[in-house]
């Protein structure tokens, strides 16, 4: 089982391109409908959780580790979800910074960076669009953007004014 | 006052001195405070608080950790600790990442079954999760603002938002694509 688990979300971790949500519906696949390990509704509080709660949406590869296999599991999913990739990452980054500063090498880093402003913006529209229940919920979205571009408020009092028009609507509404 | 005059004219961009601890709380922090998402919070701690880079190599290392196999904010925190302090430094910075999330998930999941189904919970949870979409747009737009524009640079970013955000094409297809057209304008651009 651990040998599984540690096989699977190493191969799952390869294909996170642009974060954990690329490789939800394979790992669903994967744990609910082959292995037969985990229910439906299970799989989805454990991504909930892995949206919600504080820390890297890609947790949901542990805590899937952690149901399937509890500390063991847990162990085992972490180091797979982390120590491959990162290896890659880490000898992409070496190779990067200690190359000559060549005129390829330039444009390599000069044409990676337009590429990460385009692909954050396209993953705040993806998540505008998954958080957009009504008008408010855009308001919101528009208020938290602006907000951060044109003052220097710490987001963290963005995020809690967010939460608390949320709930204090759900108080007010009949 | 004269005598200070020799140590003004040191490099300006001398090598930060970013111990272990540093990299293990500033990612504790992006790791806590991310709900939803920790994207924002990489640009804001190490842009904007600890000034570690400016916007111009934060987006070069963001882009690398992008195209990058594995979760983006893992290449980050792998990158910028390897950066400071190499493997142990990337070490510090994942675990710092990592550890406090997941026991509070672990936590939330052996206490609750998963989250709360309480209707105040899932409202602050909605209001949260459009704020935190807002972030990410905010950080992206930020990041845009601070470079030197050109058509180059507005021309990729569209073409980029254009296929993954709204055509929804698969990443993987739009990266393999995208990356060497991007180097090649890029090199096409620095022509003296």
């Amino acid at each position: 089982m651990l040998l599984h688990i540690g096989i699977l979300i190493t191969g799952l971790s390869f294909l996170a391109f642009g974060g954990a949500n690329a490789i939800v519906p394979e790992l669903h696949r994967q744990v609910v409908d082959v292995m037969g390990a985990m229910t439906d509704s299970d799989f989805t509080n454990l991504f909930a959780l892995a949206q919600t709660a504080p820390g890297p949406n890609v947790m949901i590869l542990s805590l899937v580790g952690w149901r399937l296999g509890g500390a063991a599991g847990l162990a085992v999913a972490t180091a797979a979800t982390v120590i491959p990739t990162s290896l890659v990452a880490l000898a992409a980054g070496r190779f990067l910074s200690r190359a000559e500063d060549t005129r390829a090498l330039k444009a390599v880093k000069a044409g990676l960076v337009p590429l990460a402003v385009g692909l954050i913006l396209a993953s705040g529209f993806v998540l505008a669009r998954a958080a957009d229940r009504d008008a408010l919920t855009v308001v919101i979205t528009l208020i938290a953007a602006l907000a951060l571009l044109l003052t220097r408020i710490n987001p963290i009092w963005l995020m809690a004014g967010a939460a608390g028009i949320g709930v204090a609507l759900r108080v007010l509404s009949p | 006052m004269l005598n200070e005059a020799p140590a003004q004219a040191a490099p300006a961009r001398a090598k930060l001195d970013v111990t272990h601890a540093a990299l293990f709380f500033a990612f504790l922090k992006m790791g806590l405070l991310g709900f939803g998402g920790v994207a924002p919070w990489v640009r804001q701690v190490i842009v904007e608080e600890r000034r570690w880079m400016d916007d111009r190599e934060f987006a070069a290392l963001l882009g690398l950790s992008q195209i990058l196999p594995g979760a983006n904010t893992l290449n980050t925190a792998v990158l910028v600790g390897d950066r400071f302090r190499g493997i142990s430094g990337a070490a510090a910075a994942v675990f710092g990442l990592m550890a406090m999330p997941l026991a509070i998930a672990v936590a939330i999941v052996e206490l609750y079954g998963a989250v709360s189904q309480n209707p105040y919970v899932a409202a602050a949870i909605a209001g949260a999760g459009a704020g935190a979409a807002g972030l990410v747009i905010g950080t992206g737009l930020k990041i845009a603002r601070n470079l030197k524009l050109s058509l180059r640079i507005i021309l990729v970013t569209l073409v980029t938002f254009v296929a993954v955000g709204i055509l929804r094409l698969p990443l993987v297809w739009v990266i393999l694509c995208l990356v060497p057209l991007s180097i090649a304008a890029a090199y096409w651009d620095q022509a003296p």
